[in-house]
């Protein structure tokens, strides 16, 4: 698929974002005022700002709000719904806090839930794919929310329990990959089975529809980007989970270090998420005979 | 509404006849011709007289070879658009509503005027048949030409899909799969169509006829299977060996052979 900046900067910002939330939503760190309106401040920042991000993609933005009615069927327009109930929510809880000095327990509660319902319908839009096997297993939501509240623990400076996610995140991502690249395969991903003309013998391509490239390749057959798969694989790896583990538990803990951490996982976070997309085969691309095994 | 109905009326579907297509882009073109100047948005060309021209089209042919061992090989054209699936994952998948599927003859159509054009829906169609138009920003596919199939300004025989009216060689059939006795519903049990790429779980209602078995051409080791044919004397008088050209031709041939000789 072709790894758009849009809805990657969109999946990796708004992630971190409402995985902050959840953790500001249940008093993690327990702030009050200015503290307060600062940690909001990062955290509505990443939500909003990955969600604008993510209309930059759109044929017709102006329409956009055309998008929350459909949420009966609609994982896309799921996201958005409860994207914004959240940001509700939370928007009553800190205010309270910051202004009033005021802590409103179960409005936190019902919004770090919220929040991270938000993440679930996030990775739903692309799990729910069956046309792209690769996504389309039960780790991809697990393994968004553990992004989210991995990202939430490491910019709520929970020392411990980020160190410790990240071990989990690296360990799911590697899962995620491994299983993902056999999916093609047990979906029944092969050219013959596209065109249903397997049992008259070996399928390729003679000719394609047109000489020049179309939509469907650019959007959906996207291969430049996995030339330098398995290497973004170590760099994702070491940046989202082992350097940053490392420097938080090896480290006097500091703003610097906390910075230096935070920065390095987004790094690993924005390797994977081009790689998230990257590396995903569109069973369509089948009739274009790509996606062959090497 | 993007929810599926439970079941509709009609199906009104293509049945696509892979035996008979001969790959010459005739419907590619009449699609294109009869869809950018009529419903929705024109289907519109980038760098249509340049180095690398793209376009929106709604209907394309891929042309396949298909070989088995110990066979020669076989051209198989296959024209692909919208197959209509009972189960579109490409409906239930869409934000705004925009994608719909008719109750009463099951056509799937977009109303452009809600889509916001994510292209959600076209990741979610596995057949490639949903393309976003570079100009306008809305998701293009194939109508069935709604605006034909039941357009009373036309003369009724042209009240079928562009596609289906065009094709020159009758590969592509329009009806109502819905009704056993539809003309598509019986060619597809004649033949054994099967639906497309069953693993994707969509229900297309459109069908296609797979290619007739070939007549296996025995040649014993002679590739110029017309050699018999090309002896025009008469059985027996020739002493040369039957089932090969000979150098003395006879008959009208060999009168030709010596009339060109002497000039």
């Amino acid at each position: 698929m072709h790894p758009a900046p849009s809805v990657i900067v969109f999946t990796a910002l708004s992630g971190l974002g409402f995985g902050l939330l959840a953790f500001l939503g249940v008093n993690v760190p327990d702030v009050t005022g200015m503290t307060a309106f600062i940690f909001f401040f990062i955290a509505y920042a990443l939500a909003v700002g990955g969600l604008i991000a993510s209309t930059f993609h759109l044929g017709n933005p102006q329409r956009a709000l055309k998008a929350f009615t459909q949420w009966r069927t609609s994982w896309l327009s799921r996201e958005g719904v409860f994207a914004v109930l959240s940001l509700c929510v939370m928007g009553i809880y800190a205010a309270c806090l910051i202004f009033l000095d005021l802590r409103l327990p179960v409005v936190g509660i019902i919004g770090s839930i919220l929040s991270l319902i938000s993440v679930y319908c996030t990775s739903m839009i692309y799990g729910q794919l069956k046309t792209v096997p690769r996504w389309n297993q039960p780790l991809t939501p697990v393994l968004f929310l553990v992004y989210a509240l991995t990202g939430g623990a490491l910019l709520s400076g929970q020392v411990y329990l980020a160190a410790g996610l990240m071990v989990i995140l690296a360990i799911l991502q590697y899962a995620h990959w491994t299983i993902g690249d056999g999916r093609l395969k047990a979906a029944g991903g092969t050219i013959e089975a596209a065109t249903g003309l397997g049992h008259l013998g070996k399928v390729r391509l003679l000719e394609s529809p047109h000489s020049g490239t179309n939509y469907l390749l650019r959007e959906m057959a996207h291969e430049v980007g996995r030339k330098h798969a398995l290497k973004l694989r170590v760099i994702a790896l070491l940046c989202l989970g082992v350097l940053p583990c490392a420097l938080l538990l090896l480290t006097a803990p500091g703003h610097l270090s906390a910075l230096l951490a935070i920065v390095l996982h987004l790094v690993g976070v924005f390797a994977a998420r081009w790689l998230f997309f990257a590396e995903a085969e569109h069973v369509q691309a089948l009739y274009y005979d790509r996606h062959r095994a090497a | 509404m993007t929810t599926l109905p439970q079941s509709t009326h009609k199906k009104l579907g293509l049945a696509i006849d892979l035996d008979i297509c001969v790959g010459c882009h005739a419907c590619v073109i009449n699609c294109k011709e009869w869809n950018t100047s009529n419903y929705g948005a024109p289907l519109s060309d980038q760098d249509a007289y340049g180095a690398e021209p793209v376009g929106t089209f709604l209907n394309r042919i891929h042309t396949f070879e298909v070989k088995a061992a110990d066979k020669p090989a076989q051209t198989v054209h296959f024209p692909k658009s919208c197959l209509h699936c009972d189960d579109a994952p490409c409906v239930t998948v869409c934000p705004t509503g925009a994608s719909y599927k008719r109750v009463d003859d099951g056509i799937v159509l977009v109303n452009e005027s809600d889509c916001i054009g994510c292209g959600l829906c076209a990741w979610a169609c596995p057949y490639g048949a949903r393309e976003l138009d570079a100009a306008e920003g809305v998701m293009k596919k194939c109508t069935l030409c709604v605006d034909r199939i039941y357009n009373e300004n036309l003369p009724e025989v042209d009240r079928e899909p562009a596609c289906v009216r065009t094709c020159p060689a009758n590969a592509r059939h329009f009806g109502d799969f819905a009704d056993p006795d539809s003309n598509v519903s019986r060619m597809s049990a004649e033949r054994g169509a099967v639906p497309l790429f069953p693993e994707q779980g969509t229900n297309p209602v459109n069908r296609y006829l797979p290619p007739r078995p070939k007549a296996d051409i025995q040649t014993d080791g002679d590739i110029d299977i017309l050699a018999p044919f090309l002896d025009t004397g008469s059985a027996g008088k020739s002493g040369s060996s039957t089932g090969s050209t000979s150098t003395s031709a006879k008959g009208l041939l060999g009168w030709l052979d010596k009339a060109l000789e002497a000039i």
